[in-house]
């Protein structure tokens, strides 16, 4: 008796201890990135453009880049792979090529990103002549993106209650009527949530756009979706490793770093919000 | 034996149905009298759900599933190529075992299946939901919020709310498929009263387990037992003198 | 509280067909008492063949309160109500054929002269009938005082029973040609009073309808 008890604390307490632990870590790297960062974020900070050599300035353009290309991803890869997941959700049947075609899905979600960089240099930067640009590095990000959306959207989709879709047709809708107006308004906080999520990561991609459009200074931004960009894990990329007075730059790389993981929160914080609000109507 | 003489609404001919390999229904030879409640009952894996889908052709969403014979609606046969199965789910309306409201309003759920079948003049959605709404007996209690979420409603309001949606779109017949498992007794009989008022507008179908809720309620029942069925006939001398010894057993509660 | 509208009503409609039922016992009674008192042997063999629609009635109202059992799943006072009924068209049918009875003595009396004037036994039918009557006025109000004070009135018809049968008894010792005669007036008297005392027991089961507990009312004097 004494020793169940005892094995039930003691196995109460690793789990405990791990989670804190977890916390404790990323408490760390916020602490870290904050107290460090947080003496060079300020209003200028992020409107002005770099100057002399990156050693002083803003980071503005890199905010801008990272904003648009994010643009493109969402653009391309959340109208694709939601329809991808209402297609195997809804109307695949069971059957070989449907294994086959979701096993492919989800092998390609661990694909690494430098890969996917090198494919979407491959594929839109020389293949299709869209040259290093917005574009190529949006839709490489693009592809990186898709499984995780179809995913996530595809969970999403198998949580509504099949009673939902059945009640529609009992009523004399077409499948896809049944889908719209019943199944899709139900697991849209799921698929929204699971986009955003997607896409804050993406947003903090450094590899597949290293090849296909990012730069590390442009004199202005972006004009159209064929200019190159910056952007703001690169760019605390080369702060970091790349730069010829690393020491000096230090503080700026940590501000750039606060910024991005202040973006990336905001991004998730907004996925939250969303879930709650839209879950609550329900 | 005295033939019962009626219309039927619906006729299944040798109808079996299959899983797979599996064979859930055999041969099944049934006249549903129109206007009249028909309960089918009998133990749990009967077939008796399974049944009731095969009449909108729901059973048609489960993989694998496959017909042999037919079913007679008005004469046709439904599993024809030929058949509008968008326009027969309309004609033979269904309700759930568990209330199903859509999340939406009150007023929409009622007015969806008006809208998904075209009709867009907004005084005549009105009038059809307010009298669907008279109909299953929901609408003094919810005339004044028909804007607020169907589901604030309580689970015998909702599944008032399901009949209502159903009878909107003017179905001639109404599947019910134990629509009374999952709510209180105070809202069954609620819904058992209404059954009755329905259907001298309605031939309504009844599949429950509960044998006294058949009794009450239908003036035909049915008993179906491992996919066959056994007896069909007037429900007074059904739970009276059951002509097979199967059924007097599974009534008396000896199995099942 | 939702009510059970259309089991209320087939409850109303078999009370009725009840109370319809004990109204053609009512006129069988009185029927045959007429008939006896005017020699009418027509009248009496239609008594004797009509007596078939009342057991038919019964049949019909025990068939449908079976139906509602095993149907409708009736508890409490529903149950006893038509326990009530399925026991009450029992006595009614009973005391329709005591009103055959009657009807068959008068056959066979055919054309002899009574030996007596009927003043008693008109006076017996005139008790039993309104007892009958307002027993089945009592069922329909639900009425347990009332029910009570008939089966007390069953007194009455005993008394009168007992005064019968010692005239005619003492016609009998008197002259043995009598006896045939006197005999078949007895079993006059015995009928009516078996009717009487079957609407007591009618009376017992209004009580039982309503209260919920069998008594016996009127106790035997003796």
């Amino acid at each position: 008796m004494r020793l169940k008890r005892f094995r039930e604390i003691f196995g109460i307490g690793l789990l405990s201890l791990s989670a804190v632990i977890v916390v404790l870590i990323l408490c760390v790297i916020i602490f870290d990135i904050t107290t460090k960062g947080s003496g060079v974020v300020s209003w200028e900070f992020l409107v002005d453009f770099p100057k002399e050599g990156m050693t002083r300035g803003g980071i503005f353009p890199a905010i801008i880049g990272t904003i648009f290309v994010t643009i493109i991803t969402t653009i391309f890869s959340i109208p694709l792979g939601v329809s991808a997941a209402i297609y195997l959700s809804e109307y695949a049947k069971e059957g070989r090529l449907t294994r086959l075609i979701r096993t492919s899905i989800r092998n390609l979600a661990g694909v690494p990103s430098i890969v996917y960089g090198l494919f979407g240099v491959v594929l839109f930067v020389q293949g299709l002549h869209f040259g290093t640009s917005v574009l190529s590095a949006g839709l490489t990000l693009g592809l990186l993106t898709l499984p995780w959306i179809i995913a996530t959207s595809e969970e999403a989709l198998k949580t509504v209650p099949q009673s939902y879709r059945e009640g529609a047709l009992a009523l004399g809708a077409t499948k896809w009527q049944s889908i719209y107006s019943n199944v899709l308004p139900y697991a849209l906080p799921g698929i929204l949530t699971g986009s955003i999520l997607g896409l804050s990561r993406a947003a903090g991609e450094t590899a597949p756009i290293l090849f296909t459009g990012v730069a590390f200074f442009l004199p202005k931004l972006p004009g159209s979706v064929f200019d190159q960009f910056m952007a703001l894990p690169y760019h605390l990329y080369i702060l970091s490793t790349q730069h010829h007075a690393i020491e000096q730059v230090r503080p700026l790389a940590y501000g750039t770093a606060l910024v991005l993981v202040a973006l990336v929160f905001m991004m998730n914080l907004t996925a939250i919000i969303l879930r709650y609000k839209l879950r609550k109507k329900f | 034996m005295k033939e019962l003489i009626y219309t039927s609404k619906i006729t299944t001919k040798d109808l079996s149905l299959f899983y797979g390999e599996k064979q859930v229904l055999e041969k099944i030879n049934l006249k549903i009298p129109q206007n009249r409640v028909t309960a089918i009952i009998g133990p749990s894996g009967c077939g008796k759900s399974s049944l009731l889908r095969c009449m909108n052709r729901l059973n048609e969403l489960i993989p694998k599933s496959k017909i042999i014979g037919q079913i007679l609606f008005d004469g046709r046969n439904i599993y024809t190529y030929d058949v509008d199965v968008v326009e027969l789910r309309r004609k033979i309306g269904m309700v759930f075992q568990k209330p199903n409201p859509f999340p939406k309003s009150i007023y929409d759920n009622v007015a969806y299946g008006l809208r998904i079948n075209g009709i867009r003049d907004k005084k005549k959605i009105s009038k059809l939901v307010e009298k669907s709404l008279k109909d299953s007996g929901l609408w003094e209690e919810v005339k004044d919020r028909l804007n607020t979420s169907a589901m604030e409603l309580s689970g015998g309001q909702q599944q008032r709310l399901c009949i209502a949606r159903a009878l909107a779109v003017e179905p001639e017949v109404i599947l019910m498929d134990e629509p009374c498992s999952a709510l209180d007794p105070a809202s069954t009989l609620k819904i058992e009263e209404l059954m009755k008022e329905l259907k001298e507008q309605y031939t309504i179908i009844l599949v429950t387990h509960n044998m006294q809720q058949a009794a009450r309620v239908s003036d035909f029942t049915g008993f179906l037992y491992l996919g066959k069925l056994i007896e069909f006939d007037d429900t007074n001398l059904i739970f009276t003198r059951p002509k097979e010894k199967l059924t007097e057993n599974y009534i008396s509660g000896r199995f099942g | 509280m939702p009510t059970r509208e259309f089991f209320r009503k087939y409850i109303t409609e078999l009370e009725q067909e009840l109370i319809s039922m004990g109204e053609m016992v009512n006129i069988a009674i009185n029927r045959s008492v007429e008939a006896l008192k005017s020699r009418n042997i027509e009248e009496a063999k239609k008594i004797i063949a009509d007596d078939i629609h009342i057991n038919k009635k019964r049949w019909d109202i025990e068939e449908k309160c079976i139906s509602l059992i095993a149907t409708q799943q009736p508890v409490a006072t529903d149950l006893r109500d038509i326990v009530a009924i399925l026991n009450i068209v029992t006595e009614l049918e009973r005391m329709g054929d005591h009103a055959e009875g009657i009807a068959k003595i008068i056959i066979i009396l055919g054309d002899k002269p009574l030996i007596k004037p009927l003043i008693d036994i008109p006076r017996m039918t005139e008790k039993a009938s309104d007892m009958l009557k307002r027993a089945l006025e009592a069922f329909m109000k639900r009425d347990v005082e009332t029910a009570r004070e008939i089966c007390n009135e069953d007194d009455d018809v005993d008394m009168l029973y007992d005064q019968i049968y010692r005239e005619l008894l003492s016609f009998m010792v008197e002259d043995p040609k009598t006896i045939s005669g006197a005999t078949h007036l007895m079993w006059v008297a015995h009928n009516l009073e078996r009717i009487a005392d079957r609407v007591t027991n009618i009376c017992e089961r209004i009580v039982f309808l309503v209260t919920g507990t069998m008594e016996e009312i009127n106790v035997s004097k003796y």
